[in-house]
């Protein structure tokens, strides 16, 4: 479990550094930032918003260690489950990097300890277990980044909600996929 | 047209009428779309009515991605919300906007903030909006039973 952690750690590392400029200037839209356009739209009302997006992507990180420490997990899903949470360390640092920009203050994520029991991980006895909670979790993320987007002042933090919901859509349909899940019957089954 | 093409004079006739024929469908399909609309209608009149299991399944997909009812998590826990004073539990730190509000959740409260939570409590946390006000009421009948009224 020491190598998977160090693992992840470096995987963050590697990641932050990249992210810290290409990402952030891709999730804030450079233009909107540097020019006038920011001043017209509510920039608390922005930051708000994508502070509980970064909570939000706390919680997912810390369910996705939990789970890959579980020892619930084979060796393939705990692959997978490191990757997804890779992707969400990724939306974390450029969430943190854009309100910073935009003059607010990250979000902390809670201890550990806190995600454990608001996870209810102690009921988690199996693989099917963890990956149901995975799943709940990343449609409930997914719904999230669909539902804020009416609330944005800033159209390009809009798309962005959009594209972090994505991401959290393919996560979710991979799980539901490894969990034996039908497909949706009907379309439009996200936000609205 | 030269005798060259004469031939597939028939064609260009066909392929004529099956435009034709395409424009009418798509003026048709266009016309019902805007009758029956795929989109959810925004009707805060339609509070009335909500299915609890409707709603249990709306909330499992639409609101535990920061909600549960029992625990706090990215937000407050629901079990017990309707009927409670907005921003009142102690061991959750609400944003000040909510803990100044003296708002109660009820069915027409509980409707506006799903709208727009914004429009109903300046400067809170939450931008999740829930177009759907059929959703919306199957959510809120939801809540009002898992809060025992």
């Amino acid at each position: 479990m020491r190598f998977l952690q160090n693992s992840l750690s470096r995987r963050a590392m590697v990641g932050s550094g990249v992210l810290s400029a290409a990402t952030i200037g891709l999730l804030a839209g450079e233009h909107a930032l540097a020019g006038s356009k920011m001043v017209a739209t509510d920039t608390a009302g922005d930051v708000a918003i994508l502070n509980v997006a970064l909570a939000l992507e706390h919680e997912a990180i810390a369910a996705y260690q939990i789970g890959a420490e579980s020892g619930l997990l084979t060796a393939d899903v705990t692959a997978v489950a490191v990757s997804f949470q890779s992707h969400h360390k990724e939306h974390r640092d450029a969430l943190m990097g854009t309100i910073e920009t935009l003059g607010g203050q990250p979000a902390d994520p809670k201890r550990r300890r806190a995600y454990e029991r608001a996870l209810n991980v102690a009921s988690l006895k199996s693989q099917t277990d963890v990956l149901e909670l995975a799943a709940r979790l990343e449609l409930g993320a997914a719904n999230a980044y669909l539902g804020v987007i009416p609330s944005f002042g800033n159209r390009d933090l809009a798309q962005v909600s959009a594209r972090l919901a994505a991401d959290e859509t393919m996560h979710w349909t991979a799980l539901a996929q490894a969990l034996g899940k039908s497909l949706p019957g009907k379309a439009l089954m996200f936000g609205g | 047209m030269s005798s060259l093409l004469r031939p597939f004079r028939w064609i260009t006739s066909v392929s004529l009428a099956g435009l034709v024929l395409l424009a009418a469908v798509l003026a048709v399909a266009s016309w019902r779309v805007s009758i029956a609309g795929p989109l959810p209608s925004d009707d805060p009149a339609q509070i009335t009515g909500g299915d609890t299991e409707e709603g249990a399944r709306t909330y499992q997909s639409r609101c535990t991605g920061c909600h549960s009812l029992d625990a706090n998590r990215i937000g407050p826990r629901h079990r017990g919300v309707y009927g409670r004073v907005a921003g009142s539990l102690p061991d959750f730190d609400y944003s000040s906007a909510l803990t100044q509000s003296d708002i109660v959740w009820n069915d027409e409260t509980l409707n506006a903030w799903l709208i727009n939570p914004e429009d109903l409590i300046p400067g809170q946390a939450m931008g999740f909006r829930l177009n759907d006000a059929q959703a919306r009421a199957d959510v809120i009948a939801y809540l009002r039973r898992e809060s025992g009224k």
